[in-house]
């Protein structure tokens, strides 16, 4: 195990713990820069997916992961986001500004929508979400002038800075920006989590009471915690949309919302690195699965006829082992394991162990 | 005599809302757990009955078909928490959901590889006959819909209100802690709980497939149920009853009345009107955490 | 001089009244203490302090400000920290992370530049974390710095509330119920505690205890509470050897 000695307080605010860890990540995003010349259009297609998701778990991961509000309702700001890109972009405001501009719009909205969600506690503000997300479809359909309604939108090719950027015709600029886009907003999330307010954030989803003797508000935290994870997803969803090139009301359905969820919960709650993780998983498991298909076909002869439902069958599963078993996701697996490795051969069963707790009633009666 | 028409076939479906929206509110009046895959197991146990009836299945009579799938759906219930949902006994509220969600997808997963995914219907004696009141004509299992779903309510109501079984359920939701001081086997009520939760999504399954038609995204239904028991109040029987009968009456007026696309609106505006102005809906009975 | 005051205090809840017409001042640089039995309303003063509740009646007045007209969250800026009574501390998060928490009150950095983390919210940061370690250091709390909470032992958690609450930096520092589920032992070091926050820090401590022996041996007044209402006011040997103290705890028979 590699133990730091800490001479300065600035070892503990830098985000990285040492050198090597620095060169880890930095390597890391070296890797990622090159991939297009690394893998081809195909996976990076796909990469660039997983990346676009791992933005919209970064968003919903403020909310849930760091401040304990679960939203079942995600997907309602993705389509947001996406659409308020393409109607500034189609009433020509140059890319470089509308889709900060559809963020920052999102995010606005989530606030102003957080206003009375705040004040409903978990299952509550889990219905409330949901019920936005269903709402979005019937929305696009009803404001069809602005949105196509069901015959959808198509996303035009973008401009930057006159560099023609499209998703299918120029991959890799496409990539590049959306990779642009997870960079800075990671930092600025890793920013976020080192100062008082990503703190009161923390403090806002362990105990709330306490967060509130400590001079937290706790319903501005929260509003500004939804409003920041609204901006992030919107950018997801924008990203989306040029992405998918063509979206109507039913892209953005409810299931994505629940996806999200889901993802971030696989990935890790409370972890940066949950929400990349989750991604992976949520980008590669179809991929996986027809593999994983035609192997079994080839081993047992039998046919390789799609099975309806499959997919999230499978992803239901795997959530279900996850919630059961390993709580923290696959961060919290990943810090074992390299516990284990560091501590080789003193590693103890209980070092993570959950402590037992019981359920107290929050309704008095 | 439209209006009443429309009010009655409303209520009808109201009451199968009201029955999925039951089984949420038993499991949470007893255990605090939120369980979204409610309205799966109520497809689940329409597809177990119609997998018995039906004569391209078993071809058993209804009669005999009814005692056991709701007989199965409640092992399945027991099953659930035996072997899932007690492992997170004391975890959060919110992982729980998000367990039960997927726990949805996965019983749609299975549903769809046993019996398909195309729509089916139920055989059953009801189909097609119809009750006269006056000029009123009502379909036999709207009739029976209804009756079912006031009979199960009621009885539910009175076994939590005077049974010491149902209190002692109530109890151990309460504060699972000092339950155990008392005396009352936590673990082994939440298991009848669900035991209870199952059979009760199999009669709503069964009502439901009678009149209608189901495929494995039928439970998806749920969501509008979740949105009923919200309505009526979560925590409360005869709230989520009233709740899914509020929702249930609303969809067919909402259509007739209202501009299409705005219609279907409805239910989830009314939703979002509760939450926001009377959060603890229509029978309150959630305040402050304690310090 | 007195710092703060409750005059003519009442809060019923539903047909109970937990808090009945109290009235008492504490004294800035003082340790006041207040007893009594269970349910006699000291952790719902504590919540009224903290404006967690509502008085029906009266006023609540802290250096020369009426409490009363503060947010519950805007408490803490005017100088009143505390503990709570069953441990509410962030689980999930480390012993610093927690303590750092408690700087809350002196966050002059706005959103956006905390996003950036630019140079003045590096220098707020240094500046807060110089605070934290001196209580670390104070409170001896070296060899948790990093841990998370969730895996602590109760008695340390007791002590890292304490030490959130201090790193407020508060002119009064409520403990409800600071002794209570700790070791003979530990006791000993929070009386010590205690008494350093006084002398050492300046900080005036108000707290609800059981341990008779704590609280004698700290405080310098004590009121005694009974049904919400003041049985007795005075030195620790005075309280205890008050009738009306005895009777609420041990009987009319004794």
């Amino acid at each position: 195990m590699r133990i730091v000695f800490k001479t300065d307080y600035m070892q503990d605010i830098r985000p990285w713990k040492d050198g090597y860890q620095l060169g880890l990540y930095l390597l890391l995003l070296g890797l990622a820069v090159a991939a297009p010349w690394l893998i081809d259009t195909f996976y990076l297609g796909e990469l660039t997916n997983v990346l676009i998701w791992a933005l919209a778990g970064l968003g919903l991961m403020v909310l849930t992961g760091h401040t304990g509000q679960a939203s079942l309702g995600h997907a309602a700001f993705l389509a947001l986001g996406c659409y308020a890109n393409i109607i500034l972009i189609e009433a020509g405001v140059p890319f470089l500004a509308a889709f900060p501009l559809a963020g920052l719009i999102t995010g606005v909205i989530g606030a102003l929508i957080a206003v009375p969600a705040l004040r409903l506690h978990g299952i509550y503000l889990a219905i409330f979400t949901l019920a936005l997300s269903i709402l979005v479809d019937d929305i696009i359909v009803l404001t069809e002038p602005w949105s196509g309604g069901v015959s959808g939108k198509f996303a035009p090719p973008i401009n930057l800075l006159g560099l023609e950027i499209d998703r299918w015709g120029t991959p890799d600029a496409f990539y590049w920006l959306v990779l642009g886009v997870v960079v800075i907003v990671t930092l600025g999330y890793i920013n976020l989590l080192r100062a008082p307010m990503g703190r009161s954030f923390i403090a806002v989803r362990d105990s709330e009471v306490s967060a509130q003797a400590m001079g937290v508000d706790v319903a501005r935290t929260k509003t500004i915690s939804f409003g920041l994870s609204c901006m992030v997803t919107g950018w997801a969803g924008a990203l989306m949309g040029l992405y998918a090139g063509a979206f109507n009301n039913e892209t953005f359905s409810v299931v994505i919302s629940i996806e999200l969820l889901m993802m971030i919960v696989i990935g890790g709650l409370g972890s940066i690195h949950g929400a990349f993780l989750g991604a992976i998983v949520i980008g590669f498991l179809p991929q996986f699965l027809s593999i994983a298909k035609e192997y079994a076909g080839a081993l047992f002869g039998g046919s390789t006829v799609a099975i309806p439902g499959l997919e999230f069958g499978v992803f239901g599963m795997i959530l279900i082992v996850f919630i059961l078993f390993e709580p923290m996701g696959l961060y919290g697996r990943w810090l074992k394991i390299r516990t284990w490795f560091e501590l080789f051969p003193f590693y103890r069963k209980d070092m993570f162990k959950r402590q037992k707790s019981y359920l107290k009633t929050e309704r008095l009666r | 005599m439209d209006i009443l028409q429309l009010f009655v076939s409303g209520l009808a479906n109201g009451c199968v809302y009201g029955l999925i929206a039951l089984g949420f509110v038993l499991i949470y009046k007893a255990t605090e757990a939120v369980n979204f895959a409610q309205g799966d197991m109520m497809m689940l146990g329409a597809f177990v009955t119609i997998g018995l009836t039906n004569a391209q299945y078993m071809g058993l009579p209804f009669w005999v078909a009814v005692p056991i799938s709701i007989a199965i759906m409640a092992v399945l219930g027991y099953l659930l928490d035996r072997f899932v949902i007690r492992l997170m006994f004391g975890q959060s509220q919110t992982a729980v959901v998000i367990l039960t969600i997927a726990l949805g997808f996965v019983l749609r997963f299975v549903a769809g590889l046993i019996w398909g995914h195309d729509p089916q219907t139920l055989s059953n004696p009801m189909a097609g006959r119809e009750v006269r009141l006056g000029e009123l004509v009502l379909g036999m299992e709207d009739v029976a819909v209804i009756v079912v779903t006031l009979l199960l309510t009621f009885g539910l109501y009175a076994f939590f209100g005077r049974t010491r079984l149902g209190l002692a359920m109530q109890g151990a939701s309460q504060n699972q802690l000092a339950a155990y001081y008392m005396g009352i086997p936590v673990k082994r009520i939440q298991g009848l709980i669900w035991a209870l939760a199952g059979a009760v999504a199999a009669v709503a399954g069964i009502l439901f497939a009678a009149k209608g038609s189901v495929d494995p995204s039928t439970g998806l239904l749920g969501i509008k149920a979740f949105a009923a028991a919200v309505i009526g109040g979560f925590g409360s029987l005869p709230g989520a009853l009233l709740g899914g009968l509020i929702v249930g009456v609303m969809e067919p007026f909402a259509a007739r009345y209202i501009a299409a696309g705005y219609s279907q609106i409805a239910p989830y505006a009314l939703l979002l009107a509760v939450l926001i102005f009377r959060p603890s809906g229509i029978f309150s009975q959630v305040r402050a955490k304690k310090v | 001089m007195s710092l703060l005051e409750l005059d003519n205090v009442t809060i019923r809840f539903g047909g109970l009244t937990a808090v009945d017409g109290l009235s008492f001042s504490v004294d800035e640089g003082e340790v006041f203490a207040i007893v009594g039995p269970n349910g006699a309303g000291k952790s719902t003063v504590f919540n009224l302090i903290s404006r967690f509740y509502d008085p029906d009646e009266g006023t609540i007045r802290f250096d020369g400000h009426d409490l009363l007209k503060v947010r519950p969250a805007g408490v803490a800026a005017y100088g009143v920290a505390r503990t709570f009574q069953n441990i509410e501390l962030f689980d999930h998060a480390t012993v610093l992370q927690n303590l750092l928490v408690g700087r809350h009150r002196h966050r002059r950095t706005s959103l956006l530049s905390e996003i950036l983390f630019t140079p003045s919210v590096r220098r707020q940061e240094l500046e807060s974390r110089e605070k934290v370690e001196e209580i670390i250091d104070f409170l001896d709390l070296q060899p948790y710095r990093e841990k998370m909470i969730a895996g602590l032992p109760y008695g340390v958690r007791k002590v890292v509330e304490v030490a959130r609450a201090l790193a407020t930096e508060p002119k009064l520092l409520l403990l409800d119920e600071p002794a209570s589920g700790l070791s003979v032992e530990e006791t000993t070091d929070m009386r010590w505690w205690i008494d350093d926050i006084r002398r050492q820090m300046g900080i005036t401590v108000l707290m609800v205890e059981h341990d008779m022996g704590l609280v004698s041996s700290v405080s310098d007044r004590v009121l005694a509470m009974a049904d919400g209402a003041r049985l007795a006011l005075g030195t620790p040997e005075e309280v205890q050897s008050d009738p009306a103290v005895i009777e609420a705890y041990l009987g009319k028979a004794a």
